[in-house]
């Protein structure tokens, strides 16, 4: 039977507090903050953060596949999933698939990934989920909204963290929330109409219809993972099922986050992983067009995957806050500053697939003759000149010292105009990687500082999105 | 392999205007330049056999040699087109001497020439290099500042120490340039004024940097056998270096960001052909590329002018300003003349020549007895360096 063998979680460093949204429109403040993803970051950017953080520990060559969920996905035409399992570093026989379009996007990819893992045609599966939505300037959602990103592997191999007991969905063609194919925002209707004829009804009848299936009271959940779009209607939906909001609602997390898209009812499992105990029973919901409802089992493996990764809690725990809300309008596109100096390269696509082993699997080469690493990957080795002699290493995954650096005042954007140069030396063999540094605030940076290689987007160009790694301060 | 010592002699230099020549375009340029060097040798366009012309910026001046060959009216007559970095310019003299040495040629243009001021920004801009993916986002300074971090980090100096340190080189060259009338920059400036300028990419700041400017510079090339009946004061051709180091530095593995394979290798190899052994006491004079105020400091330990570590000691001194052991940059350098890229190799090289004749502009900063002197570029991110070295005298 197909599990849940490990999770991953990835939150914006950037967190804008809401009173400082709400002062800029003069508005009431829900109190609290959300995240905010920087602007070199997307939905892919963020789920391969996810996806590392889930992988911590596995072998990349045991898993079989990659499912992507967003409804922010950077590419009308390209598939998301490919790029996310490159940059992962999977296997390229890898089963790969975008799943969009829905808030419930995310639950429908781990349902299919567990009858991937069911039905026989993969051992392995990650399921990542990320969104980046956009609210209108002003509104409700600008202040409700997160930016965030979530992996689980779904595996039959050994013993999972999580056994999946049933499944229960329901299909809802109605407006609601909704984009369309040119929209920049989400649209939505009334809010009583979308919570009473939408969330309350449908979230309503996906648990129910899974209760009465597996025959289960109330009291028989140690843990109900409901998602929502308000604390109120959350608590609403549990008491009509007969839960204890108290005691068994698993907490919305939009105090200090947002709700984070079709990732979010996944972070929210995360979040009751990192507090579960052996033989809890779990009920994990979902809300977009429909309801996806899982009862799900905690075993004892839970305890051995909560340390070395960075989690909710972790994820939450490390951050900075934007210092203004015209930086947040100006991170996703919504405002142009001044623009910085005039940048001289184009992404070349030719160019990008020949070297997608160094810039996007962040390869570099070992040679074969005399051990030196180097990156990017080099045919003739520096050292002992032997040429075409070499194996591939991943360097994505493995710390780093800046072993020297400059803060840049004219190469960055308008709004941020600094941009630290960094030579990063990698612990792996002190191979050097020359990289910018992101996350980070420009005045701590110092020769020996310890940093991490995370996925950006660069820049933009050509019609084309240029991703690379950067490296950031340890998180 | 033979040396170029004394092979080839330089009858003739231009140097034209530097600065924001708003005014002038490439081809006002050359002339500028080239119609001094013509008249300094005692020649004119008809006489010019061969032409090597450098110059970068593609983007304004179109490729191939055309837009020279076009205003200099050198139509029937071969002219190649060189690009390498900043070290353009000496590898427009360095190409034009073998073109002389092998016997091919009797007198030869070698030109460089920038018009960086008609791209409406005032800096080069980003991501100029060479990957489309690995240089995103690097600019020159963010690119040289890398240099001073790791050196101040290397010899203990705080960031004041450090930039204080390499300030007073900003000091020495704009105290330098403020006599030179062609030069981009003519005011003199404090230490207090370096320290306190804005960053432009820590840890350097507004004049740790070079100037961005337009200007050309040009040479006329005979055999050495044949100088004296173009002149009685040529000067010789010493020696040529010209080195690399790997695609981006950067990433080498183990380099300590401190010796610089491209410069040791360049001035050995001119120092071995010109016979030098010890610069620091042989030379009376050179003018290297300080692109930025650390870069110099680089080059003092690189090219052996100061013991490693120790180019501290010989700043605080005072051994590389006019009137010390081993006067650096006395035209102001890129710091105050300017740097236009094609032209800077070979504008380095006139201030050479002009001081080994005596015959600097403004007699105040006339260096006496000049017998040998050297020019440097040194570019890209950065990876390549180019010398030269001049003297008064054969043998």
């Amino acid at each position: 039977m197909a599990g849940i063998f490990s999770y991953g979680v990835y939150i914006p460093l950037w967190r804008l507090s809401r009173d400082t949204i709400a002062a800029a429109w003069g508005r009431h403040s829900f109190g609290g903050e959300r995240s905010v993803a920087n602007h070199d970051e997307d939905t892919v950017t963020m789920a391969v953060e996810a996806v590392f953080d889930c992988l911590v520990g596995t072998d990349r060559d045991s898993v079989d596949g990659l499912y992507f969920a967003s409804t922010t996905e950077p590419f009308q035409e390209k598939q998301c999933s490919a790029l996310v399992a490159a940059a992962s570093d999977l296997k390229s026989e890898s089963i790969t698939a975008d799943h969009s379009n829905s808030l419930r996007a995310g639950t429908i990819a781990l349902r299919a990934a567990l009858d991937a893992v069911n039905s026989g045609s993969a051992q392995s599966i990650v399921v990542t989920a990320s969104d980046c939505r956009l609210a209108y300037p002003r509104s409700d959602y600008e202040q409700s909204f997160g930016d965030a990103a979530v992996a689980v592997l779904v595996s039959n191999l050994g013993k999972p963290i999580v056994t999946v007991e049933a499944s229960y969905s329901i299909s809802n063609e109605m407006y609601d929330v909704w984009r369309l194919d040119k929209d920049i925002y989400v649209q939505s209707w009334e809010d009583r109409f979308i919570i009473e004829h939408g969330y309350t009804e449908n979230t309503y009848k996906a648990i129910s219809g899974l209760m009465k299936k597996q025959n289960l009271s109330a009291e028989a959940i140690s843990k109900v993972v409901l998602y929502a779009s308000s604390v109120r209607a959350q608590q609403q939906l549990a008491r009509r099922l007969g839960f204890d909001p108290k005691t068994q609602l698993q907490d919305l997390l939009i105090g200090n986050l947002g709700i984070c898209g079709c990732a979010h009812a996944l972070l929210m499992l995360v979040a009751a992983l990192e507090e579960a105990k052996t033989g809890d029973r779990l009920l994990l919901a979902s809300y977009g067009d429909g309801s996806d409802a899982f009862l799900l089992q905690v075993t004892g493996e839970v305890d051995k995957i909560k340390q070395g990764r960075r989690g909710v809690k972790g994820s939450l725990a490390s951050k900075k806050s934007l210092p203004s809300y015209e930086r947040y309008l100006s991170y996703r596109g919504l405002l142009e500053p001044q623009p910085g100096e005039p940048f001289r390269l184009f992404p070349s696509a030719s160019v990008s697939w020949r070297e997608r082993n160094s810039s996007i699997r962040l390869h570099g080469s070992k040679c074969k003759s005399c051990g030196l690493i180097t990156f990017p990957i080099q045919r003739v080795c520096y050292k002992c000149q032997a040429k075409d002699n070499y194996e591939e290493v991943r360097l994505s995954d493995k710390k780093g010292r800046v072993f020297t650096f400059s803060l840049d005042n004219l190469a960055g954007r308008g709004d941020d105009p600094v941009i630290p140069q960094i030579i990063v030396e990698s612990e792996l063999e002190n191979a050097r990687i020359y990289s910018m540094m992101t996350d980070c605030d420009t005045s701590e940076v110092k020769i020996g500082m310890p940093v991490e290689m995370t996925f950006r987007r660069i820049y933009e160009g050509a019609g084309m999105y240029n991703y690379f790694w950067k490296c950031r301060p340890l998180r | 392999m033979e040396s170029i010592k004394d092979k080839v002699a330089i009858v003739g230099m231009g140097c034209s205007k530097f600065g924001e020549r708003w005014d002038a375009g490439l081809d006002d340029l050359a002339i500028e330049a080239a119609y001094e060097a013509y008249e300094d040798a005692g020649i004119d366009l008809s006489d010019i056999q061969a032409c090597w012309f450098g110059t970068v910026t593609q983007p304004v001046t179109g490729i191939g040699a055309t837009h020279a060959a076009g205003p200099l009216k050198l139509h029937s007559i071969p002219m190649t087109r060189v690009e390498n970095w900043c070290a353009t310019g000496h590898e427009a003299l360095r190409n034009a001497c073998f073109g002389v040495a092998c016997g091919m040629y009797d007198i030869v243009l070698a030109l460089g020439v920038e018009k960086l001021k008609d791209t409406g920004f005032p800096g080069l801009g980003t991501g100029r290099g060479m990957d489309p993916v690995l240089e995103a986002r690097r600019t020159a300074p963010g690119a040289f500042a890398l240099i001073a971090t790791r050196y101040f980090y290397t010899y203990g100096l705080s960031p004041e120490e450090g930039k204080t340190t390499i300030g007073k080189i900003a000091v020495k060259n704009h105290y330098n340039g403020s006599l030179c009338p062609k030069a981009h920059f003519r005011n003199k400036i404090t230490l207090e004024q370096v320290l306190n300028a804005p960053i432009i990419a820590w840890p350097l700041g507004l004049f740790d940097c070079c100037g961005n400017s337009d200007g050309a510079a040009a040479a006329i090339l005979v055999p050495a056998s044949q100088a004296n009946k173009f002149r009685d004061d040529p000067v010789y051709i010493k020696g040529l270096g010209l080195a690399f180091d790997s695609l981006i530095p950067h990433t080498r593995p183990q380099f300590d960001w401190l010796t610089w394979d491209s410069l040791v290798n360049s001035s050995h190899q001119a120092y071995e052909q010109a016979g030098i052994r010890n610069p620091r006491e042989e030379l009376d004079i050179a003018v290297v590329h300080d692109c930025f105020s650390i870069t110099e400091l680089a080059i003092y330990e690189n090219f052996g002018f100061s013991p490693r570590g120790k180019a501290k000691e010989d700043i605080d001194a005072g051994f590389f300003e006019l009137s010390g052991g081993l006067p650096v940059n006395t035209d102001g350098g890129l710091k105050c003349f300017g740097h236009p890229i094609g032209a800077s190799g070979l504008r380095m090289t006139y201030e050479v020549y002009k001081q080994i004749q005596g015959k600097a502009q403004l007699p105040e900063r006339q260096l006496k007895e000049v017998k040998l002197g050297l020019s440097h570029t040194f570019g890209g991110p950065p990876q390549v360096s180019a010398v030269a070295i001049l003297g008064a005298r054969l043998g």
